[in-house]
Order: structure tokens, then C-alpha cells, then sequence
């Protein structure tokens, strides 16, 4: 596995620009702006409850907020929501499998929706994660830590500039928090952008910006 | 990013494929309708010149209530295990992931109880001369309602007792389907041309199938914010 | 022009307008009913067919009547909210729900009590009626759904989204519930018959459903007033006008 994208768009820029956004009474985002852009890595951390997960899903397009903006490559990411969400790769708190279908088959839909991939492609992605073993298996007798690493062969799988990835080393062994970190730095040294919530700290091999979100 | 048509039959085939590895959940609400269909002789009489009266109200009544159990699992299933949220984020519009679920869901659920309805219309005294007009309005009926119940399914699936309140929201939008496909399977069997019913709920399912795809995704929307 | 659009979009104005408009409202539509019920009730001459039962419509039309409007207004203002994201028309569809559902509720008690004389029953599954009792209940999916969501936004959005499809449902359902009707009618006719319509009961009718506007609106402020006390309760406005 080379390089984890094709070619990084010149114009690949993340610009969150002071947003806000209330859940019910909360004010869990307070004009929380950040930068991001071709070859960075940003770690985003802070205690529970602080925003982090709301902050991703606002970086996604799936959570509009109140006020502030996303902008990709210079454009608001509302006027450009299908090619921008084609750009990233968004792996959330749960590994999002479908405990009745294979690893593979899994890899098949989800990178199959974004790009066409042959199977041996797939196979090759959960082979870098480790979890080749498993790719016949259903998602629903892999372990915790199993399932993480298919998720994160779904990262590669899908070729996407933007990395988003709330809490990759949940469930993870020391070989496999190892695994995760070496990829990130595959993916920012090769021109990808990653951001990336952690309560623990990054050990990437590389210069790794840091904002703390406080509640 | 791939195709509109090639994300449709990808899904398409997601779909058809973990309703096969779950059977018990594609024969539930087929049971189910069985169920309530059996309910109406029990309740009232055994003998098939009353039931044939009323059987087409007590098929579609059924054919109503066993959809809306299968509908609930629209989308729940998905949203439970974090998938919905990587469909909505997948590059395609969600429009047609909307559309190509609610096809599939159409396929294993609605086709079936098409499929089952002469057993059921034997039961209750249905002559075969109608059974055309029946399977066609039931087909048209479910396929309606299963757009209904996407809308329904979008605005619920997120909520606790969303189940009750996905009834309580389609069930009033499906009146006007279940007047129309009742009156057209009395019609055919009574012996009289069933058209003009059969016409209008022609009408409100290409109604419906335009416009709901829009409303379900917006409804979707809403729920994974 | 548009800077009255946006102060109608400000929560601290709609406050004080609403406190301001309320009592003007309640007294013209006090003046406005007294005068239909006292005209419809006593003065109107009885019906030649149905004597003086029909006496009733002078509730239960305008009462039928707010219940339609009463919804599309729901139905607009969710829209409102819902495409240029106005957190006041939300407020506004919120406020209205319960009203239009009582409205309903009026327009299907009265609509019964006047069946009992022309039917002998309380209940005959006249068209209008039970197209009036389809509106409750999708009055209710509203008014059930928005309290469902733990987060008021999303209520508010998934309630305004339900308002819209229910409108566009609204001319379906009324028009399949009378075709349904026909096809059972049996020789006897079961409907409201509609009375024709001399000037000296067109007149008390018209002020009670003038007088049903104008209570709407009078209610409509005070019930707007609660919701945006309620929306806004962290903002520094509200707590400032509490503490006065």
C-alpha cells in the first residue's frame, strides 16, 4: 500500500471559521475556529463532553451550525456537500460495520459507494490493518479491536484527502495504536490533511498541531 | 465518485443481501399479516359469504398493519450501528440512498405480501375472477405506503417509541390509498370495472413516489444531525 | 420594507408587539362573537328544513373553517423556519398547534351535537367530518412529534417537515373522503345539507368567523409570548425582562 490517495488537490484547504453550536441549553461549540491544509495533521483533544465528536460532525456537513463556517478549498461545504463529503473519510466513536456482513463485504459497500475497488484491493487494505484473516468473517464475531482495524481499512479503502477520525485507538492493543499511528503518517507526509480527536497523546513521527477544546 | 445508477444498484444489493442473511426478519410481518387476517373470522363469523363482504377492508387493514411493522426497521437498523451516518456521508446524494433503500425495502417486504395475498384472499372468500385487480391495487398500495412510511421512518428512527409515533404519522397520510384500494378490490368483486379506483391510487402512488424521496431526505437529515 | 421582515424575525420584538396586540385582538373578537352568537342565536331566522338546530353552524363552520387555517398557518410558518432557518417561525408553529387542534376539536363536537337531531346518532361518518377527524389526528402526529426530540432545533425542524407533508395531504384526504362517502350513500342523505344563505344569516356568520380570526390571533400572542420566553430563555434579553 503506497500512497493512501491519488493525486492531493491542490486547493485542499479546511477553514472552520467561528462556529457555534447549541445542543438543546448547552453552548457546546463556542466560535471555535482551526485551519487545516495539505500535509498537516491537527489533534484535537479536550476533557469529555467538551465537543470534540460535535465539532467532527460539523467538519462532515452532517450538523449545521448556528452560526460559523466550513470551508473546503475556499467554498462553504454547504454549497458543495456531495463532492466535498466524497473528499473525506470519517471514521466515528463506533467502527460502523454491519455485524451480518463480512469484512469484506462491509469494505465492498462502503468504499464501493465512494469508489470502484476490486476486491483484491479491499483484501490488500485489511491486510495493511492486519485483519486479513478476518475478511470472510462477520463483523459480528471479529473483537472490539478487530473491528476497529476494518474501519480503519475502510479509511484506506476509501482514497480520501481528508481524514476525520474520532477516538482511532479506542480498543486498540499496543501493535495496533502502533498500526493507526504509522498510517496517519503515511497519509500527512504523502499531502493528506488529518484531524484527529484524542484524549491521549499522538505519537506520529511528525510536527502535530494541537488545539484543546474547553467546555 | 461512481454513478448514480451504480450507487443504486449497490445498495440495492446491501440491502437485498442483509434482508437474506436476517429470514426471520422478512417473514415476521408476512406472519404478522397472516395473524390479522385470521383475527376477522375468529372475531366474527366462519362463514364466507359474510367475510367476502368485508374482505377487502380486512385485507388491506392487515396489509397496513404489517407493512408498518416492517417499515420501522427502514432505516433503524442502520442508524443503530453507525452505518446511516457513512451512507450520508458516501459523495452520493442521499436521495439515492433513500430511494434505493426503500426500493429494496419495498422488494422483501411489500412484493411479499403481494405475493401472499391470494392465500389470503382464498381465506376470505375472494373470487379468483378478482384476484388481477387485487394483486395490482395491493402493489400499488404497498409500494405507496412504503414511500409513506420512509417519511415516517426518517422522522422517528432516532427516537424512543418511534415505532408508535411512525403509526401514528402514516397511518392518517395512508387513508386516502386504503380508500381507493379497498373500493377497487370490492369493485372487482362485485364484477364491476374497478378502473376509476384503480386510476386515482395509480395517481397517489406516482404522487407519492415523486415527492417523498425529497421529504424522506430531508426527514434523514433532521435525524443525524 | 425588508427591515420590518427582520424585526418580525427578532425574538425581544415579537415580545412586546405580541403584549401589545393581545387585548385589541380579544376585545374586537369579544365584540365580534358576542355579536354573531347573539344575531345567529336569537335574531336568525330558523332554517326552513332543519328548524332551529342548524342554529350550531354559526360554531361549528368557523370553528371548521380556524381548524383548516389554523394548520396551514402551522404549516407555512414550520416552512419558514425550516428554509431560511427563522427560529420565530418555528415559534409561531408551535404556538399555533395546539389551537388549531382545539379548533378541530370544537368543529367535531359541534359538527356531532348537530348530528344527533338530523341523523338520531351522534356519529354517521358524514365526509366532512370525518375528513375534519383525519385533521385531528394529524394534528396530534404534530403536536406528538416536536416534544419527542431531546434537542428543541431538531423538534422543531422534524415538526415543520410533518406540517408540510400533512398540507399537501390535507385537498387528498378531503377529496378520497368524499368520493368514499358517495359510493356508500345510501337513499337517505346524510350530510350537512347546507343551508342557503339569506343575508340575515350570512351576516352573523361571517362576524363569528371574523371574531374566531381575531381570537386566534389574540391567543396566538399569548401562546407566542410563553414559546419565546421559553426558546430564549438563556439569552441575556430574557433575563433581563424577568427581572423586571
Amino acid at each position: 500500500m503506497n500512497s493512501t490517495f491519488t493525486a492531493p488537490r491542490v486547493d485542499a484547504s479546511l477553514d472552520v471559521d467561528q462556529v457555534h453550536v447549541w445542543r438543546g441549553d448547552r453552548h457546546v461549540l463556542k466560535g471555535v475556529s482551526l485551519t487545516l491544509r495539505a500535509g498537516e495533521l491537527l489533534h484535537v483533544w479536550g476533557a469529555n463532553g467538551t465537543g470534540k465528536t460535535t465539532l467532527l460532525r460539523v467538519v462532515c456537513g452532517l450538523l449545521r451550525p448556528e452560526q460559523g463556517t466550513v470551508a473546503w478549498g475556499g467554498r462553504p461545504i454547504g454549497a458543495q456537500r456531495a463532492e466535498f463529503q466524497a473528499t473525506l473519510a470519517y471514521a466515528s466513536h463506533e467502527p460502523a460495520l454491519k455485524s451480518d456482513l463480512t469484512a469484506l463485504e462491509n469494505l465492498r459497500f462502503a468504499v464501493g459507494l465512494k469508489r470502484p475497488a476490486a476486491d483484491a484491493e479491499l483484501q490488500a487494505c485489511l491486510d495493511r490493518t492486519g485483519v486479513g484473516r478476518c475478511a470472510d468473517l462477520p463483523a459480528r464475531v471479529l473483537s472490539a479491536g478487530q473491528r476497529r482495524r476494518v474501519a480503519m481499512a475502510r479509511v484506506l479503502g476509501v482514497k480520501a484527502p481528508l481524514w476525520l477520525l474520532d477516538e482511532p485507538f479506542t480498543n486498540l492493543d499496543l501493535a495496533g495504536t502502533g498500526l493507526v499511528s504509522s498510517l496517519l503518517h503515511e497519509h500527512v507526509s504523502g499531502g493528506g490533511l488529518a484531524l484527529v480527536v484524542a484524549h491521549q497523546d499522538l505519537d506520529v513521527g511528525l510536527a502535530v498541531r494541537r488545539m484543546e477544546l474547553d467546555g | 465518485m461512481i454513478g448514480m445508477f451504480s450507487a443504486l444498484r449497490l445498495i440495492l444489493q446491501r440491502e437485498l443481501l442483509l434482508s437474506l442473511r436476517r429470514p426471520d426478519q422478512l417473514l415476521q410481518p408476512l406472519v404478522f399479516f397472516l395473524i390479522v387476517t385470521t383475527l376477522f373470522p375468529l372475531a366474527l363469523s366462519p362463514q364466507l359469504s359474510l367475510l367476502r363482504d368485508m374482505a377487502p377492508g380486512v385485507l388491506w387493514v392487515a396489509a397496513l398493519l404489517s407493512s408498518l411493522l416492517s417499515l420501522d426497521a427502514l432505516f433503524r437498523g442502520d442508524a443503530e450501528d453507525g452505518t446511516l451516518e457513512q451512507l450520508a456521508l458516501s459523495g452520493q446524494a442521499l436521495s439515492v440512498i433513500v430511494v434505493g433503500k426503500t426500493v429494496a425495502h419495498w422488494l422483501v417486504s411489500g412484493a411479499a405480501l403481494v405475493v401472499m395475498s391470494p392465500l389470503v384472499a382464498i381465506a376470505l372468500g375472494i373470487p379468483l375472477a378478482a384476484f388481477p385487480t387485487m394483486l395490482a391495487s395491493l402493489a400499488l398500495g404497498t409500494f405507496t405506503l412504503s414511500w409513506l412510511g420512509a417519511i415516517g421512518a426518517g422522522l422517528t428512527v432516532g427516537l424512543r417509541r418511534g415505532s408508535v409515533l411512525l403509526s401514528l404519522i402514516v397511518l392518517p397520510l395512508a387513508m386516502p390509498l386504503l380508500i381507493f384500494g379497498a373500493n377497487a378490490t370490492d369493485r372487482a368483486i362485485a364484477g364491476v370495472n374497478p378502473a376509476g379506483a384503480m386510476y386515482f391510487l395509480a395517481a397517489l402512488c406516482v404522487f407519492t413516489a415523486t415527492l417523498a424521496p425529497f421529504a424522506a431526505t430531508a426527514a434523514l437529515r433532521i435525524t443525524l444531525e | 420594507m425588508w427591515t420590518w421582515f427582520y424585526k418580525l424575525a427578532s425574538p425581544p420584538y415579537v415580545y412586546r408587539v405580541a403584549a401589545l396586540l393581545a387585548p385589541w385582538l380579544l376585545a374586537a373578537a369579544a365584540l365580534l362573537i358576542g355579536y354573531g352568537l347573539i344575531d345567529g342565536l336569537l335574531f336568525a331566522p330558523p332554517d326552513y328544513q332543519q328548524g332551529n338546530a342548524f342554529r350550531i353552524i354559526y360554531v361549528h363552520a368557523p370553528a371548521a373553517w380556524m381548524s383548516l387555517f389554523a394548520y396551514t398557518t402551522m404549516a407555512v410558518a414550520g416552512a419558514i423556519g425550516l428554509i431560511w432557518h427563522i427560529k420565530m417561525g418555528h415559534a409561531v408553529a408551535a404556538a399555533t398547534a395546539p389551537i388549531g387542534a382545539s379548533f378541530t376539536l370544537l368543529a367535531l363536537v359541534t359538527g356531532s351535537l348537530w348530528g344527533r337531531p338530523m341523523w338520531g346518532t351522534y356519529w354517521a361518518w358524514d365526509p366532512r367530518l370525518t375528513s375534519e377527524l383525519i385533521l385531528l389526528f394529524l394534528y396530534v402526529g404534530v403536536l406528538s412529534l416536536r416534544p419527542a426530540f431531546e434537542d428543541q432545533g431538531r423538534g422543531d425542524r422534524a415538526a415543520a417537515l410533518l406540517a408540510l407533508v400533512g398540507v399537501v395531504n390535507v385537498p387528498i384526504i378531503h377529496y378520497s373522503v368524499l368520493w368514499w362517502n358517495s359510493l356508500h350513500q345510501g337513499a337517505t342523505v346524510a350530510k350537512f345539507g347546507r343551508p342557503a344563505m339569506p343575508g340575515s344569516m350570512l351576516a352573523p356568520l361571517l362576524s363569528m368567523l371574523a371574531g374566531f380570526m381575531l381570537f386566534y390571533g389574540a391567543v396566538l400572542c399569548q401562546r407566542l409570548r410563553g414559546e419565546v420566553l421559553n426558546r430564549e430563555r438563556q439569552s441575556v434579553w430574557v433575563r433581563e425582562a424577568m427581572k423586571s
